[in-house]
């Protein structure tokens, strides 16, 4: 990938950019009561009496959140930290019953870790970098306004309030859309591999906090504006390119940046300033005296090790490595967990006749190409894994032929039956019977006896044409190895 | 105000702008006689509470609790929730189920 580069009138830009990316943690309770998480409720039925900061409630954190956030430290090798605090950032806004949101900011549950990003999705060869991550701290999501229900009024829904959200900070490593783009992909992929969130960025699991700055390559960091709440991966990218572009004109015509909250407009697709919020930077931090430092023992943190599933990168590792699949197939296959999941499902089903690559070739191509016609995720597939692999395992032995195994598919999604079933049924076991085709060879021999002339003159290229041929009047049902053979001794007398 | 603070260490002075700004962040409606009167009061309280800062507690771990108890978790258990009439309960308005405030959008 080249250089990401704003060109302006007085040279070349460089942009700067860092991401604080905040995700829902899958959890059934919230992180300081007992009441539900799940999307969609009726407003404020998921709502206890802590949620909507009665006076006299007390937070007790739940351990899953707590579990959750770990696991995905260890998944970006991050430093683990057996002391933590949680801390009241406090700020008044509607969405805020408490008037505070507990947070961690000075000791943060999870330090530094990285997420090693692909330069180039399509491009295995492009490389990779590895981007920061500052911290992994734990808190509160806030509930939701609504501003277009009322003339006059704002409804506040709280069922979202106390949702346990982790804040993954980044370090301010990326350097053009498509850089910050790849990261969020790939903290999302690493997310839902761990389980720890959902990664659903249109239900608001995943939100960005984009930092942007710009300066002349080789100088020191620009001062950055922060873009709130920015929910999709494509947002996420224009966000830097519209807020580079305006930094940078209002630098070339002699103005200063200021360090601003501003807004993505998805519809215009650009940003704007926050001005109300310029007060709200002073959240006057202090610890949280509800609650005790967090101390986690060694059985605990032994427990979320050993609970990781294998990580995207090491998955990806093994699939070139151990099974031999080319980079782009292995990426492909890994970069959902349960696009993995099912591959491996296959594999196992498909038994050892079937190679890997085989197998990965299939799903990619065939399966991928059904699914993206009929609108279905991989987790909706009509075809199961036990059923491929019974598909790929005639196809290995010779039961049927590749073109046929196309056939079979077609009429597997469409009827949801078995692959032996199918060509069982519709006699489309592919023969090896030489007597058969012995027989057919004869038949289209005779019936062009002008063309067999031809080929035994030296028209080689008629050769093609004869294995048509006899294809065809085997209904695509001959091994087309056999064929070939039986066709060579046939002319070549 | 007999206050024999470090000579090295300067404290800000809590003055009516601090106080008048302090108020604001907390949304406390404060007058500036009011104003006048907390903020000398204020600055006492940060003297007595500076003081504390001439005994060396480089070598003392910060006390968190008085009683030596872990924090203790919670299971991942839905308890709580579905009371939703006592929560909207002290609302000054609700409709629909929701809170009603004044308009806030930015």
């Amino acid at each position: 990938m080249s250089e990401y580069r704003i060109h302006g009138a007085t040279g070349d830009w460089e942009v700067v950019i860092g991401l604080e990316v905040h995700a829902q943690v899958t959890s059934k309770a919230k992180l300081f009561s007992g009441a539900a998480t799940a999307f969609g409720a009726e407003p404020n039925t998921q709502v206890s009496l802590v949620d909507a900061a009665m006076p006299g409630m007390l937070p007790v954190p739940n351990r899953e959140c707590i579990r959750q956030a770990v696991r995905t430290g260890m998944a970006i090798d991050a430093a683990i930290n057996k002391w933590s605090r949680f801390d009241r950032k406090n700020y008044f806004y509607a969405d805020l019953p408490q008037g505070y949101q507990i947070s961690q900011l000075y000791h943060p549950l999870v330090g530094e870790g990285r997420i090693e990003i692909a330069l180039d999705d399509k491009n295995p060869d492009a490389g990779t970098k590895a981007i920061g991550v500052e911290r992994i701290h734990v808190e509160q999501d806030a509930g939701k306004l609504m501003h277009d229900q009322h003339p006059t009024r704002s409804y506040v829904d709280l069922n979202r309030s106390g949702v346990a959200l982790m804040e993954i900070v980044s370090k301010p490593d990326m350097r053009s859309p498509a850089e910050a783009g790849a990261y969020v992909r790939k903290l999302r992929t690493i997310l839902r591999y761990v389980g720890s969130c959902d990664g659903n960025m249109e239900e608001g699991s995943m939100r960005a906090d984009v930092n942007v700055s710009v300066r002349k390559p080789g100088d020191a960091f620009g001062t950055r504006t922060e873009t709130k709440n920015v929910n999709s991966v494509r947002f996420v990218m224009q966000t830097i390119e519209y807020e580079a572009q305006r930094q940078v004109d209002v630098l070339e015509s002699g103005g200063t940046i200021v360090q601003e909250t501003r807004l993505f407009d998805p519809d215009k697709g650009v940003t704007r300033s926050m001005r109300s919020k310029e007060d709200a930077h002073d959240y006057r931090y202090f610890p949280d005296p509800d609650l005790l430092p967090l101390e986690l023992d060694d059985a605990f943190l032994e427990e979320c090790r050993a609970s990781l599933p294998e990580l995207p990168d090491a998955k990806r590792a093994r699939y070139e490595g151990e099974l031999g699949l080319s980079p782009y197939n292995a990426a492909v296959l890994t970069a959902e967990g349960e696009t993995a999941r099912w591959f491996e499902a296959l594999l196992d089903a498909a038994g050892s006749t079937v190679t890997a690559k085989a197998a990965a070739n299939w799903v990619i191509s065939d399966l991928f190409g059904a699914l993206n016609r009929i609108g279905k995720d991989i987790e909706a597939s009509p075809v199961t894994p036990a059923q491929g692999g019974e598909l790929l395992r005639l196809i290995a032995d010779g039961t049927i032929s590749n073109t046929l195994g196309k056939q079979v598919f077609e009429i597997m999604l469409e009827t949801g039956e078995g692959a032996e079933a199918i060509v069982e049924a519709r006699g489309l076991k592919q023969t090896s019977d030489t007597g058969a085709i012995e027989a057919e060879i004869a038949k289209v021999l005779a019936a062009n006896a002008d063309k067999v002339a031809d080929y035994r003159g030296g028209k080689d290229k008629l050769f093609g044409f004869f294995v048509g041929q006899t294809m065809k009047a085997m209904a695509g049902k001959a091994n087309p190895g056999v064929v070939n053979d039986l066709l060579k001794k046939a002319l070549d007398q | 105000m007999g206050l024999d603070a470090d000579a090295s260490r300067t404290r800000m002075a809590v003055d009516t702008a601090t106080v008048k700004r302090i108020a604001g962040l907390a949304r406390i409606a404060i007058t500036d006689e009011e104003a006048g009167r907390i903020a000398p009061e204020l600055d006492n309280i940060m003297g007595w509470i500076e003081q504390l800062g001439e005994v060396d507690t480089s070598a003392v771990a910060p006390m968190t609790a008085v009683i030596p108890n872990m924090l203790r978790l919670r299971d991942d258990v839905v308890t709580d929730g579905g009371v939703r009439e006592a929560v909207l309960a002290n609302a000054p308005q609700a409709e629909h189920g929701f809170f009603a405030v004044p308009k806030v959008i930015e």
